[in-house]
């Protein structure tokens, strides 16, 4: 058994080299297939990231009158913070508020003149919220907009309640973002059927010109394993080459774009495949390898038809 | 220890000769020999043995077991009781000449050290021991063909069979070949050969068996190759 097994494995390796040329055609081939499904992923932890980072930039901002009191302040901070939905509240005080105009206009003469001409601060205090998901924000804007109506006239605490304002363009560019990931999701399937076909005619060419060692094989008696398995372990070894081959080819392209991904979708991707790289690693070298066995499998078996 | 049990083929596409109703049977340690124009139905019978090709009606027995009721799972193990040889020889070419013997056995999942033991010894019965570690497009056609009886061999088989072993060969390898399986025969293993080579046949001097159309037409015990 374990004598057969070893026979097995040194066939498969000396199948590999005395067919250098064929092994290395397949290996080219089935590296360009597993490059496409591999930037496939990439753009889609893109797609995934820049959805995320969209959705934590939504939040409720709460404006209070500038002379609103800090107790009343306090209480709706403190009450909202104590909402189930709510993920965090951050304060910015009347000061913190005045500091940060100032700050954002350095260069603009006119607006800080404006502020020079009011003898006290025209701002107001304002609260952030974050809910812990975006279908979340609904509730926590009904609850401020109930909290608002229970005022008393003539002494009103909130101002403005921004969220409805967002929410319009929130709602797209989720839709958008789905839309898109789902259609990738289409294209990562069918590049994997087409990846799958090539890759099983080449691997099956490799093996049309090994037929007559195959017939001289089990004429002399030799069972189906002991014929199959040498070229199911170079469908293997196929599959496992091209996989390292395509993770060596994606650093130096991501060192590439990297950056360009960091400016604009707020994610390295040079980082995010560094980081990721054992999990990297398992997804390309793994389908690699069950590709180039079901396909040298597949490829053999009407070899094997007695 | 094979017997044919009113055996018919017919191809619809006529791609190989068929069989007519044949019935005979070899005893163990027989030589055989199926003699025979081309298209007689000679390489067809030979394929009934080994499993290669069915039966369209009747059975073929190998001892009391019916050949193409052999499950496909059990087949291997089955052709490795026959040892086979054949006109163009059918060596793997990137394998050296005791590779190609060695490899029977691997299939039949024989040790190392029974491979190192007995590959030599089947190389010097048919004399090439000097020819061990030559690959098959250095060697002539005799020495491939004397290679592949060593193949056929190696695995101590109960029958060889042989179909038309000396077809390409000149008339020396021919002689060196015949030799061989008279000495193989000899020693004890059934020989089954179809040819169609006069010289051959009288040389051997063996029972014949001659077809003609799919038929068996002459069965002598001693026979001469008439036609």
């Amino acid at each position: 058994m374990l004598t057969g097994l070893r026979r097995i494995v040194r066939a498969g390796f000396v199948g590999f080299w005395r067919n250098a040329y064929v092994s290395l055609a397949s290996v080219f081939v089935m590296t360009v297939a597993l490059f496409v499904i591999g930037m496939t992923m990439f753009v889609d932890e893109l797609l995934t990231t820049s959805l995320n980072t969209i959705q934590s930039k939504v939040d409720i901002n709460v404006y209070f009158v500038p002379d609103a009191s800090i107790d009343e302040i306090d209480r709706i901070r403190s009450s909202v913070a104590a909402l189930p939905d709510v993920e965090a509240v951050t304060y910015t005080s009347r000061e913190d508020a005045l500091e940060e105009y100032r700050a954002r206009n350095q260069d603009n003469e006119i607006a800080l003149q404006a502020l020079e001409e009011l003898n006290e601060n025209p701002l107001g205090a304002t609260i952030a919220i974050q809910a812990k998901e975006t279908s979340q924000y609904e509730r926590v804007a009904q609850y401020l907009d109930e909290q608002k109506a229970q005022e008393e006239v003539g002494a009103p605490v909130i101002d403005v309640i921004n969220f409805n304002r967002n929410k319009d363009s929130i709602d797209t560019l989720t839709a958008i973002i789905n839309a898109v990931e789902r259609s990738s999701f289409v294209v990562l399937i069918v590049l994997l059927i087409a990846a799958t076909l090539i890759t099983f005619n080449t691997i099956r060419l490799a093996i049309y010109t090994s037929r007559e060692e195959i017939a001289i094989m089990r004429l002399v008696g030799a069972s189906n394993m002991f014929i199959r398995g040498p070229f199911m372990l170079q469908g293997v070894m196929y599959g496992f080459l091209a996989g390292l081959l395509t993770l060596a080819l994606f650093y130096p392209i991501l060192i590439w774009i990297g950056p360009e991904t960091a400016a604009f979708f707020e994610i390295n991707l040079l980082d995010y495949y560094l980081e990721n790289f054992r999990e990297i690693f398992g997804i390309i070298v793994g389908i690699g390898v069950v590709l180039g066995l079901f396909s040298s499998t597949l490829a053999i078996a009407r070899y094997l038809r007695t | 220890m094979i017997y044919f049990d009113n055996v018919s083929k017919h191809y619809s596409d006529g791609r190989a000769s068929g069989l007519e109703e044949i019935t005979f049977q070899v005893d163990p340690k027989e030589f055989v020999s199926i003699v025979g124009h081309s298209g007689a139905g000679k390489t067809t019978l030979l394929k009934m043995i080994i499993a290669e090709d069915k039966p369209s009606s009747g059975s073929v027995f190998y001892e009391s077991l019916d050949i193409h009721r052999i499950p496909r799972s059990k087949l291997p193990s089955f052709r490795r009781k026959i040892g086979t040889v054949f006109q163009d020889f059918k060596l793997l070419p990137h394998k050296t000449a005791y590779e190609n013997v060695a490899f029977a056995m691997e299939a039949n999942g024989r040790t190392d050290a029974e491979i190192a033991e007995n590959v030599p010894q089947a190389l010097a019965l048919v004399d090439l021991e000097d020819k061990a570690f030559n690959f098959p497009h250095e060697l002539s056609g005799g020495e491939k063909q004397r290679v592949a009886i060593a193949r056929a061999i190696v695995n101590q088989p109960d029958i060889i069979i042989a179909d038309e072993p000396t077809g390409n060969l000149d008339p020396i390898a021919t002689y060196e070949v015949v030799q061989i399986l008279r000495k193989i025969n000899d020693l004890g293993t059934t020989v089954i050969m179809t040819t169609h080579n006069k010289g051959v046949i009288d040389e051997i001097e063996r029972r014949v068996i001659t077809m003609d159309e799919g038929r068996i037409i002459r069965d002598d015990a001693s026979g001469k190759y008439v036609l």
